[in-house]
């Protein structure tokens, strides 16, 4: 029995590397993913004596001597740059407080607001309730500070959000954009995407605007398929 | 020693194990362990922010781990919500699990854990400590490795491993003996030993040994069913 294990487990190993092209297969917490004195454990990865070991789940990746694991599945973890959505919970007296759906909560500082905004004035621009997407801008010790400065940013106004596993998101985007951008054409609908798995849409009627979301869950639940963006085609067709 | 197991398996035998990881979609990471009847199931949510604030260390995440037996998974319904043994072996659980766990990334937060077992059939921490290791890596939380665990029993003088309820409830002889054990994957290193009746010294390396032979069946078994999640969902 535990070679049937062991032998299914080598063939997924070869499965996966070939069909990604690089070097990447699945691997589990304590895992040994290489050995030699070569390698660099990155994000994910940890060494113990000759041997690089996994810290995590998830999709182990040799690049060059760097070795990292990338994760498949749990909650979203703040890079700095994302593009996220989140939720004004308070209205401080120098800024914003926003759920972002993660361990640290956020905050979006005033001046970092796209306009001047005068303090006694603060939640006629965002109040408790309002949907916001921004930008990580600093990951401190202590939270997460966002702006509002950049293309797209701001205070979502009409449409909806939903959510989605973080985990998705980069599937969801498709290569550079190709995905979501498709979706977008074929159901005119804005669309924003955050890393934190936060999705909001807004079209002309709710009709394009439920089409987009079952498009989009279409795709979150099609995982690991080669060609997605070709059945996602396939599947305006249908619909 | 002419004595047999009531359920004719041999002394270091198992029974027929199972697991499944991804089975709550609403949670962060989730998994099911079973050992023949006995069935656990696991979630994990977080990191998140921990309330009340004075648990909240600045150092570190914290763990929080709740077991508990539904009121439909023995004979006798249970009375739901905690109890001294629900919320003794959720302590004794949060101890297993936290050593292969680094949470020195996410301060102030906390991991939280809930175990329910679906099914009793003796042996059931054990079963949740084997479905909570899963869990928690199918979340993404930073760890050393998998935690195994199994229970060694008793039947007279033979030490037998993972009891069912009647091997456990074994009244003849030298009376019920149950030990439960978890250890750190496919190490030496041992998180959890509980012992409940009595295994004389000289016995006991031959009950850790049939532990130990369990614990790495069951280590390739979670190890499996964590790649094959993979293959299905991502």
């Amino acid at each position: 029995m535990k070679n049937e294990i062991n032998e299914s487990s080598e063939e997924l190993r070869e499965e996966i590397s070939e069909s990604e092209g690089n070097k990447r297969w699945i691997v589990v917490p304590g895992e040994t993913i290489v050995t030699g004195e070569d390698f660099l454990p990155g994000e994910g990865a940890r060494r113990e004596g000759e041997a690089v070991i996994a810290d995590r789940f998830g999709l182990a990746e040799v690049a060059g001597r760097m070795i990292k694991v990338i994760p498949l599945s749990g909650a979203y973890i703040p890079r700095r740059g994302n593009v996220i959505l989140g939720r004004v919970v308070d209205v401080l007296y120098n800024g914003w407080l926003v759920d972002i759906d993660s361990a640290s909560s956020a905050f979006v500082l005033i001046d970092e607001s796209p306009r001047f905004i005068n303090r006694n004035e603060m939640d006629q621009f965002m109040a408790i309730g309002d949907m916001v997407a921004a930008k990580i801008w600093s990951i401190k010790g202590r939270g997460i500070d966002l702006t509002l400065k950049g293309r797209g940013l701001g205070k979502l106004e009409e449409g909806f959000v939903f959510r989605i596993n973080p985990s998705r998101v980069p599937r969801v985007i498709g290569r550079e954009g190709s995905m979501i951008t498709l979706i977008k054409e074929k159901t005119g609908c804005n669309i924003t995407v955050g890393q934190n798995g936060w999705i909001w849409i807004k079209g002309q009627d709710i009709e394009s605007e439920i089409k987009a979301r079952k498009a989009v869950e279409f795709v979150a639940d099609k995982v690991h398929v080669d060609g997605l963006t070709e059945k996602m085609e396939a599947w305006f067709q249908e619909n | 020693m002419a004595i047999k197991r009531p359920s004719g398996r041999g002394f270091d035998e198992a029974r027929k194990m199972d697991a499944k990881v991804g089975i709550i979609p609403n949670a962060d990471g989730s998994a099911m362990f079973s050992f023949g009847d006995t069935i656990a199931i696991a979630a994990v949510y977080g990191p998140r922010q921990l309330h009340p604030q004075h648990m909240q260390n600045p150092q570190t995440g914290i763990l929080r781990v709740n077991y508990d037996l539904l009121s439909f998974s023995v004979a006798d319904r249970k009375k739901p919500g905690p109890s001294r043994r629900s919320q003794e072996i959720s302590k004794v659980t949060e101890w297993a699990l936290l050593p292969v766990l680094n949470l020195e990334g996410f301060p102030n937060t906390v991991v939280d854990v809930q175990i329910y077992i679906l099914q009793a059939d003796a042996g059931t921490r054990t079963a949740g400590i084997n479905a909570a290791s899963m869990a928690l890596a199918h979340a993404g939380i930073p760890m050393k490795n998998l935690v195994c665990s199994v229970a060694v029993g008793k039947l007279d003088t033979e030490v037998a491993v993972d009891p069912d309820n009647a091997e456990e409830h074994f009244e003849g002889g030298e009376g019920h003996t149950d030990m439960p054990i978890a250890k750190i994957g496919n190490t030496d290193e041992f998180t959890l030993l509980q012992l409940d009746g009595k295994i004389p010294p000289e016995k006991f390396t031959d009950a850790l040994n049939m532990g130990n032979k369990v614990c790495s069946e069951i280590y390739e078994i979670q190890k499996n069913a964590l790649k094959k999640f993979t293959e299905v969902e991502a």
